[in-house]
């Protein structure tokens, strides 16, 4: 065979190698068939969650809205496809969902070898301690020799370990397999601490506690848990299109634009604003989506704040980290411009 | 008093057990009475009252039947799976009396199911389209049930015809497929069927998830099935085949006019309690994440505000699970005792 053939033969391989698995564009496609398909939680409160009358609400779900908003200017052209836990992964590499806004942890595990890519953080959670008041702890590192209740075969339990070794303390584990049971334990007073992720601990205590304010979270976290909405990797255009949906709604909170004033904003003379509204520029353009799409992202979905006061703040969650970055939390947008 | 007599204190062992189950009611019931009745919580304006009381918060029930019923289907349009439901249970019901068994039965079913389908899926009519991912609910676990019900058991004669056949390649295709089938768990096909295929299907070929939920439950059925059958078909003695034989008749003449009506009369106990338990089993589709009744109840179980009141909840999913597994198990004493014509089935 002479060079020219193994050229091809080369070229016929790369073809077909992952990457052009899916040939069409997401974005094409997702057009095409006039809607997003998106993968949430079976049922997370605060996250996805579908109310009383069977409609999804929630942070991951309005971030899907956003992405329905900024690619047809209608947050209503989106789906839903409720996913278990082993379901997720195979679900976006399959093609069945477009996106996949389920609280998934951000590792680089999942980021390599999964064949996925995590488009940003829409909330950081960490493992934390609820304590009951009338203990008077202050801190974390005042928990030498307690009784903690912990689920275990998780992170959590291995977390747990190395924190108490690492601060040279002693700790006595009450190990129960059940939410429900390892929650009577703790409120029965068998623990003298409970310890999961933070978003767990404030909804248990709203939900759960029979006096909320028995109880405190400690301001210590002790693991890293980003989570973040994903696409399939191999799609550039669609990465940038999720990833610049979720910057957007950042974006727009730290403007100040709402959805309430963002009609008001189409007449700003301030070029930042006049920019992010599509009012000058081509910003959408180059996104490969109408120029307005974040106006249509916040003035159907709203900001990230909104979504939050909206989603999480009713169920006792505070912004903590989930604060903008000018304001003490992790949340920064690269400019728009 | 002879009725008592005759009945619950015939003999000195009898008389005991009355006593003991009346203690035990005696101790049980009011305690649960008060619970569930006297101290229930029937109504509330916001879900804090209802921690306050001490009996049960029907509440719950009140405030989420309709999302537990019909799962995430469009609100306003939830008296369609609503009729869907009427429909499918009456098609049941009108196939339960024996004066309709006739042959345009099967044609009220196929007009039956088209007219759920249109329901359900809509697009026609005026009825705006509903994609299956938000269908849910009973109308869910009913469907599931139906379709698994009415596809396995054709397979299931088929496959036991085939276990019996006297063609080696044959009987050996149905016997690995039976018994590779119930060698593996329900939840390991559904996972099968919904984590699995779609990595084998080419690009843009997208099996409905509710459709492949669906296979899974039907090839499971069928493998269960095929053996209630085959016990049936092993249970009519040689000589029926043989004088069947004798007079002329065909291999598929015989089966289906005299060893097949003989042989399912013998094996409805049993099939209708494989049928009970798919009905239960559907319930496993949580794994792959549909919103069966079961899973709906799970679900508006998570909302904060309603959360920790999973015993009324699922007492409502056993009373509508039990009102059709019962339904069904009086059904099938209903077809043991009446035989259906003279001259068929064993004597008794």
């Amino acid at each position: 065979m002479n060079a020219a053939t193994w050229r091809g033969l080369a070229a016929a391989v790369a073809l077909l190698a992952p990457g052009a698995l899916f040939a069409q564009s997401t974005l094409d496609a997702v057009r095409a068939k006039g809607f997003v398909q998106c993968g949430v939680n079976t049922g997370l409160a605060g996250f996805s969650q579908p109310d009383s009358k069977g409609v999804w609400r929630g942070l991951d779900v309005d971030l899907c809205r956003a992405v329905a908003a900024a690619v047809f200017g209608d947050a209503s052209k989106v789906r839903f496809t409720p996913l278990t836990a082993q379901q997720r992964f195979t679900a976006l590499q399959s093609g069945e969902v477009d996106v996949l806004a389920r609280n998934t942890t951000w590792t680089i595990t999942r980021d390599t070898s999964l064949g996925l890519n995590f488009v940003g953080v829409n909330f950081y959670d960490g493992q934390g301690f609820m304590v009951h008041r009338k203990l008077n702890v202050k801190s974390a590192k005042q928990l030498n020799g307690a009784t903690i209740c912990v689920q275990p075969g998780t992170t959590t339990e291995l977390n747990l370990a190395d924190y108490f070794r690492a601060n040279r303390m002693t700790f006595k584990p009450v190990v129960i397999e059940k939410l429900e049971e390892v929650l009577n334990a703790y409120f029965a007073g068998r623990c003298d601490v409970f310890t999961t992720d933070v978003s767990g601990l404030v909804s248990v205590r709203g939900s759960r506690a029979p006096n909320p304010a028995d109880h405190v979270i400690l301001p210590e976290v002790i693991s890293k848990e980003p989570l973040g909405p994903a696409v399939r990797h191999g799609d550039d255009r669609w990465f940038d299109v999720v990833k610049w949906t979720l910057f957007a709604m950042i974006e727009a909170e730290e403007m100040g634009l709402t959805s309430k004033n963002i009609d008001q904003a189409l007449a700003s003379k301030d070029p930042a604003v006049q920019r992010f509204v599509g009012a000058t520029g081509d910003i959408g353009k180059m996104l490969g989506l109408d120029n307005r799409w974040a106006f249509n992202i916040v003035k159907q979905v709203g900001n990230y704040g909104e979504s939050f006061e909206a989603n999480l703040a009713p169920l006792g969650f505070e912004r903590g980290l989930n604060q903008l970055w000018n304001k003490g939390g992790l949340l920064y947008a690269p400019p728009i411009r | 008093m002879s009725w008592l007599r005759a009945h619950l204190f015939s003999s000195g062992p009898s008389a005991l057990a009355t006593l003991a189950i009346v203690a035990l009611a005696a101790i049980l019931l009011p305690p649960f009475v008060d619970w569930a009745i006297l101290d229930a919580v029937w109504r509330v304006e916001d879900a804090r009252e209802c921690r306050q009381a001490q009996g049960a918060c029907w509440a719950f029930v009140a405030e989420k039947h309709r999302f537990v019923l019909f799962g995430t289907y469009p609100f306003e349009q939830h008296w369609r799976p609503a009729l869907a439901t009427l429909l499918l249970v009456a098609l049941w019901a009108a196939s339960g009396l024996r004066r309709l068994w006739r042959w345009w039965l099967a044609l009220v079913w196929a007009a039956g199911l088209a007219a759920i389908g249109a329901l359900m899926w809509g697009g026609v009519a005026g009825l705006a389209y509903v994609e299956t991912e938000r269908w849910g609910g009973l109308i869910l676990t009913l469907l599931l049930a139906t379709f698994g019900i009415a596809f396995a058991f054709p397979l299931a004669v088929l496959l036991a015809l085939g276990r019996r056949s006297r063609l080696p390649a044959l009987r050996w295709l149905c016997v690995a497929y039976i018994e590779l089938v119930r060698g593996v768990p329900l939840i390991s096909l559904l996972f099968m069927a919904s984590v699995m295929l779609p990595l084998f299907l080419p690009e843009g070929v997208n099996l409905d998830k509710l459709l492949r939920a669906q296979i899974a439950l039907v090839m499971f059925a069928a493998a269960y099935l095929a053996e209630v059958v085959r016990g049936g078909l092993q249970a009519i003695p040689p000589h029926q085949y043989e004088s069947a034989e004798a007079l002329g008749l065909g291999y598929w003449q015989r089966t289906l006019f005299v060893i097949l009506p003989q042989a399912l009369r013998i094996a409805i106990p049993p099939l209708v309690n494989t049928v009970i338990g798919l009905l239960k089993d559907t319930s496993l589709v949580v794994v792959i994440g549909l919103f069966d009744l079961l899973t709906s109840i799970k679900v508006s179980l998570q909302e904060p505000a309603w959360t920790g009141f999973g015993v009324e909840a699922y007492l409502f999913a056993s009373a509508v699970y039990f009102a059709f597994c019962w339904a069904l198990s009086r059904y099938s004493r209903s077809l043991e005792h009446h035989p259906a014509r003279a001259g068929t089935g064993p004597s008794r």
